[in-house]
């Protein structure tokens, strides 16, 4: 098994967290250091992983399997594929980035950076587990930092923090409840009792092997779909998605847009379509529909707001609206445009929230109204503007642009209307986020805004990380393409297979 | 029918009946004190003598057994260590109690009210 | 080996001013004079393979059936692969000579245009970017990287535009200019999307063979809705009717900017595309009449327009417009030859409208309205020259370069309609009336007193003569040198001059020039009176036809209005329901809090009811056993 590289990338975190526990409270450098360097180093061996993953072989690897509980078939088990790789180079990227965007917080840093470890090792757990039961724990684990962390450092502006913080964490919860009834479901019909796993490779085979009918799967599907779909923000359940982003502290509306959100994404794919096909098809129209709802529906509402953490919270509500129809139109193009969309987003919300961060720990205003001008004061923070409202916007060039490309060529075929309504989503971006962009960035000097200094030293690391990753991956898209046409291409069989398969509208499509 | 004398003879033999009598007894007055006390000491107290009334039912029927072991009278020391170690508890509680409320009237004392 | 060693390194040509741009973005950006030899050293050097370009397609054997292609797999998914590379025929190497040399001209221009500017650096930065994306986009070999390159040209304009960005009329400018092409993009998006879906491929080379195949089998019906998709793009780029509203705003740019944008990148985008794509549009019959009848419709539309208009600059960005549509109308009328001499000839003489009145604004400190110049011949004797030279141009007057373009046009036009061609000859009339008012009433007449205007400064000169030069003698090299044999589409075309329609137009170009002389240098007739005898027409042409008020009603009804609304039914809908939820429980649960009062005795009370109904129950249960089992005891 050699080196248990995926171990270590989860437990550095934790191990981190936990020498934070013993640290003293004033110390905080020392704090802020460790976590800094526990997440560089899950951030390099990320890296190694990414760069020495074999995208000719495929499938997962770096695996390490530890039998747990025998008695219900679990086992602590790891391993990446071609499509958590690439959401675990993104957790990992902008885990470094949110420590580096809260280097500079002064209320109880001891207590931040140790929820704040904890939930990255949560996130990236969710994406290495190779076991549904370890997916769920790392899953639970991630919500109760998120909670106290709003409560705590959270703000309140149009809602209370505690009101954010409680929607957040509810909305969470009872996705998960949906999610965890489904999960059992499958648990229970894949095996009979001695055999019985949580093993999600298992599953898979036992649903190639038909033991899951049809109408199981769609049922099946439709609790996964609630949970996984309420986590990616889908259209009615979204409206957690602003109001916690507002709330909460920079750098959780980093960690949540970014990553968490994309567990979603992932777990539709992963589990929803990988163990139920037929329900996944069947749903298809639904999600499509959903999608375009998504897109539309948020772009405009991004259109009339003041805040600008409502305005990036409305517009990822808007971009998941992208990765759904991606996945709906189940072929290899669109689902393969589907996970880097959600690369794409999670890179550049988080760089949002960061550079939004960083504005509002100067100037405490994030009010569109309130602010104009910042580029004469702040040049390097308008780069990052720019560069993440640009790569929202969809330029090529950047990392937005190839993913919308291939969900829009993948989905096209599959649903026409609902295809052009969403890729009408083009040009209302481009309205909120240019208005965003010319009214905060742009305009006369305001004196008000003299006293604060651009980023500098730390505060640009943020910046600098994400940006890299953002610019590196647009200029070569093959660096993310590569990894994630490896991971889905084998699902082309299986998509083949459901091709005609029976869904919501009738018969055949 | 059985005449008076036997039935003096049964209630003056003493028996497993009176030890349960007994501890009914007590186990009702601790009860009763639970329910209307309201100083948290006389409650902590009724809780004693509940606690006190098992104990004697435990002997009892360990006495009474027509087995040797002695299980009933481990339990009831088993029993006996942890309400020293509640009483203790208890007693420290009512203590930071009458500390921070100025009271130990279980009346006031509904902060858990939901 | 010369010629081989030029076309495998075409691609350079773009890199190069990209090199240019990370280089002073990183490096030097807040060094004015490193910045500009930096980029200029790079536009040079990719002017200088362009030229290399040009000598090994004109001496090689490279024609526009059989270009010289070279690409490289950019990404892949599944079936769909995308390249990048470079696709070199003397339609490309027309434009890079066109794009490298005019942007190179405006770089050494900005030199002196921008001396006093402390936002320089970025200034040639982000020139140097224009013209590298422009360059990408003429080299393209597919229709993928053609959308990639198409959005950074608008990224790039939108950068220069606002680029005095404290400027809030710049800032609305360029956003506008963004958003604008944006809704052109969109279709362009689903058309380049079609055609994937249907062809599996963007290769121009590959649809090349593929279309005309599909079109025999199934009919024109599906490519036409293609087509018309395809052609948004380049309405909103090209600034055609109805989107050529960002046209005349892009000018809250610097002027060098302005010159760029209007002659060279960016508008000229729209017009390439339709000719590189003309082996798709020329076998759609309703496309090329869409394509002729807009091109001629904008045209004379704008001509209308510059001739009320009063910033020296606006009245050029219509004239852009105007001429654009020139080309469009050459396009839809089958000329593809037509429309790219055009192209050219106009990217010379536009961009050196451009920077003359980049000059004179320059010289007259910021003041941009021509009624508040005058008598500037004397003081800015070269401008004045160059600008004489740019308006015959632009007039259509021989041997100018734009009499040879025009009349190609107007002579393919008379050839399919004769509306059309009376359109164009009609807009012919009111450009040379239009530019010659802006002549006259800028460089004729008395100048104001205390007028600050001197002649221009060396850095600025030298592109203007340049320019100049090339105005003068690009139509009658093109003529002569047989343009047409060079780039065509299908056949080679016969360059000849058709007298009667030459003559018509230039005797119409001559009598524009006279009137305009009359009113405004004779002041025989008085401009105000004919304005008021116009009334109504003056007022629509003056305010542009309100298309700008009409759009920005549009955006507050249909995305503002709307978006309210649904954040109304977001907040008091869907998170009403969510809060409604919530309190449905609250309101249960207060129900249930009688059982929680708070009292210890009440929970005891409580606790121990509980037990009595259990202990209840499992005597209960026990006597029910015991009863069955009847007589076991």
């Amino acid at each position: 098994m050699g080196f248990p590289l995926l171990s270590v990338v989860f437990l550095a975190p934790l191990a981190a967290a936990l020498f934070l526990c013993f640290l003293s409270r004033d110390a905080r450098d020392v704090i802020r250091k460790t976590a800094a360097g526990a997440m560089t180093l899950t951030l390099l061996l990320t890296i190694y992983a990414y760069v020495s993953y074999d995208t000719a072989m495929g499938g997962m690897q770096f695996t390490e399997s530890i039998p747990w509980i025998t008695d219900l078939g679990v086992s602590y088990s790891l391993g990446v594929d071609g499509i958590s790789l690439p959401m675990l180079f993104l957790t990992e990227v902008i885990g470094l980035a949110a420590v580096f965007s809260s280097w500079n917080i002064d209320k109880r840093p001891k207590e931040f950076f140790i929820l704040l470890l904890v939930l990255i090792a949560g996130v990236s757990g969710t994406f290495i587990a190779r076991d549904l039961f370890i997916f769920l724990l790392c899953y639970e684990v991630v919500v109760i930092p998120i909670y106290i962390m709003v409560l705590i450092w959270g703000s309140t502006k149009r809602v209370t923090k505690e009101y954010a913080g409680i929607k957040l964490t509810i909305y969470l919860l009872m996705g998960s409840a949906f999610m965890l009834v489904g999960i059992v479901a499958l648990y229970l019909q894949a095996y009979p009792q001695p055999l019985r796993t949580f093993d999600i490779e298992a599953l898979i085979a036992a649903s190639q092997m038909g033991s899951f009918s049809e109408s199981f799967q769609i049922f099946t599907f439709f609790l996964l779909l609630l949970g996984f779909g309420s986590l990616l923000s889908m259209f009615p359940f979204h409206s957690w998605s602003p109001d916690g982003y507002a709330g909460a502290p920079t750098a959780v509306s980093m960690i949540h847009a970014g990553v968490l959100k994309k567990i979603g994404g992932y777990g539709l794919i992963r589990l929803g379509l990988l163990v139920l096909p037929l329900g996944a098809k069947f749903w298809a129209p639904l999600i499509a529909g959903l999608a375009m709802i998504n897109v539309l529906y948020a772009a405009y509402i991004a259109m009339v707001q003041k805040d600008l953490k409502y305005i990036v919270g409305y517009s990822s509500v808007s971009h998941m609206g992208y990765v759904l129809l991606g996945f709906a139109a189940l072929n290899v193009v669109s689902i393969s445009g589907a996970v880097a969309n959600m690369v794409a987003h999670g890179i550049m919300a988080s760089l949002f929230f960061s550079q939004i961060g960083f504005i509002y720990e100067k100037t405490h205003l994030r009010s569109i109204p309130e602010l104009c001008g910042l580029a004469h004061q702040m040049p390097r923070l308008t780069i990052g503007f720019m560069l993440a409202g640009l790569a929202s916007v969809g330029l090529p060039g950047l990392i937005g642009f190839v993913p919308e490309f291939t969900i829009f060529v993948g989905s096209f075929a599959a649903y026409p209307v609902f295809a052009v309504l969403a890729i009408s989503g083009i040009i209302f971006t481009a309205l909120y986020i240019l208005r965003m962009l010319a009214k905060v960035l742009f305009g006369p000097k305001s004196d008000r805004f003299d006293g604060y200094q651009d980023e500098r030293g730390i505060e640009m690391l943020p910046l600098i990380l994400l940006g890299i990753v953002l610019v590196g991956m647009g200029l070569f898209p093959e660096l993310l393409m590569g990894v994630i046409s490896s991971g889905v291409e084998p699902i082309a069989p299986l998509l083949e297979q459901i091709a005609d398969a029976p869904t919501l509208l009738g018969g055949v499509r | 029918m059985i005449s008076f004398v036997e039935m003096m003879h049964l209630a003056l033999h003493v028996g497993l009946p009176h030890f349960l009598l007994l501890s009914a007894v007590l186990f009702a007055i601790g009860l009763f004190g639970l329910f209307t006390k309201k100083g948290i000491i006389a409650v902590l107290m009724c809780i004693e003598l509940m606690l006190n009334a098992v104990n004697i039912n435990f002997i009892a029927f360990n006495h009474y057994m027509p087995a040797t072991d002695l299980s009933g009278q481990l339990m009831a020391l088993f029993s006996i260590a942890v309400a020293a170690a509640e009483v203790a508890i208890g007693l420290a509680l009512a203590f930071r109690i009458y500390h921070d409320h100025h009271t130990v009237n279980v009346d006031d004392l509904n902060h858990l009210k939901g | 080996m010369f010629s081989d060693f030029m076309l495998t390194h075409a691609w350079l040509i773009p890199l190069l001013p990209a090199l240019a741009f990370l280089w002073i973005g990183f490096f030097t950006r807040l060094h004015k004079k490193r910045s500009a030899a930096i980029a200029i050293t790079m536009s040079s050097l990719s002017f200088l393979l362009a030229c290399g370009v040009t000598w090994a397609v004109l001496s090689g054997p490279i024609t526009m059936e059989t270009p010289f292609v070279q690409k490289t797999l950019w990404f892949e998914i599944g079936s769909v692969r995308i390249f990048m590379g470079s696709l070199v025929d003397p339609l490309t190497a027309m434009m890079l000579m066109v794009v490298t040399m005019v942007s190179l001209l405006v770089q050494i221009y900005s030199v002196g245009y921008m001396a006093h500017d402390p936002g320089a650096g970025r200034f040639f930065a982000f020139l140097s970017l224009f013209a590298a994306s422009m360059l990408g986009l003429v080299i393209a070999v597919n229709f993928a990287q053609l959308y990639v390159f198409w959005e950074l040209v608008g990224l790039c304009s939108y950068l220069l535009i606002g680029f005095y960005y404290d400027k809030v009329s710049a800032r609305e400018a360029a956003k506008k200019a963004f958003i604008t092409t944006r809704i052109g993009d969109f279709g362009l998006l689903l058309g380049i999307l079609l055609l994937q879906i249907t062809f599996g491929t963007l290769d121009f080379q590959e649809l090349k063979v593929l279309v005309p195949a599909y079109i025999w089998i199934s009919g024109t019906s599906f490519m036409t809705i293609v087509g018309l998709l395809l052609f948004i793009g380049p309405i909103g780029k090209s600034g055609q009717f109805p989107l050529h509203v960002w046209l005349p705003d892009a000018m809250e740019g610097p002027t060098p900017v302005s010159a760029l944008i209007h002659a060279a990148t960016m508008v000229v985008a729209g017009v390439y595309l339709v000719g590189r794509a003309y082996f798709i549009f020329s076998a759609l019959p309703v496309v090329m009449n869409v394509i002729a009848w807009l091109g001629g419709f904008t045209a004379f539309f704008a001509a209308t327009i510059a001739l009320t208009q009063r910033p020296i600059k606006r009245i050029l960005a219509y004239s852009t417009i105007s001429q654009l549509g020139y080309m469009m109308l050459a396009l839809g009328v089958g000329s593809l030859t037509a429309s790219m001499f055009h192209l050219m000839t106009h990217a010379f003489f536009k961009a050196l409208l451009f920077l003359c009145a980049g000059a004179v604004i320059e010289a007259m400190q910021d003041e941009a309205d021509i009624f508040k110049m005058g008598g500037l011949r004397k003081k800015m004797p070269v401008t004045f020259a160059a600008m004489t030279i740019g308006v015959l141009a632009i007039s259509g007057l021989p041997p100018f370069a734009g009499f040879f373009s025009k009349d190609e046009i107007l002579g393919a036009a008379a050839a399919v309609s004769t509306p059309l061609y009376l359109l164009g000859t009609l807009t012919a009339f009111l450009t040379a009336f239009y530019m010659a008012r802006l002549l006259f009433v800028t460089f004729f007449g008395e100048a104001s007193p205390g007028c600050p205007a001197t002649e221009t400064n060396a850095f600025m000169r030298w592109p203007l003569i340049v320019l100049a030069v090339l105005s003068c003698v690009s139509g009658l090299w093109g003529h002569f040198a047989g343009f047409g044999e060079w780039v065509y589409f299908g056949a080679a075309e016969e360059t000849g001059i058709d007298w009667v329609i030459a003559g018509t137009s230039t005797v119409l170009s001559l009598v524009a020039i006279g009137l305009a002389y009359e009113i405004y240098v004779a002041k025989r007739w008085s401009a105000y009176e004919i304005s008021q005898r116009f009334g109504v027409l003056y007022t629509l042409s003056f305010n542009k036809y309100y298309i700008d008020e009409f759009y920005t009603l549009l955006r507050r009804t249909f995305c503002d209005g709307l978006g309210r609304i649904l954040y109304w039914i977001d907040l008091h809908v869907i998170d009403g329901i969510v809060n409604g939820l919530a309190r449905l429980v609250g309101v249960l649960s207060t129900i249930f809090t009688f059982l929680q009062n708070g009292q210890v005795q009440r929970y005891v009370a409580v606790f121990y009811g509980g037990v009595i109904v259990l202990v209840a129950y499992s005597l209960f249960y026990a006597y029910k056993v015991l009863t069955l089992l009847g007589g076991a005891f």
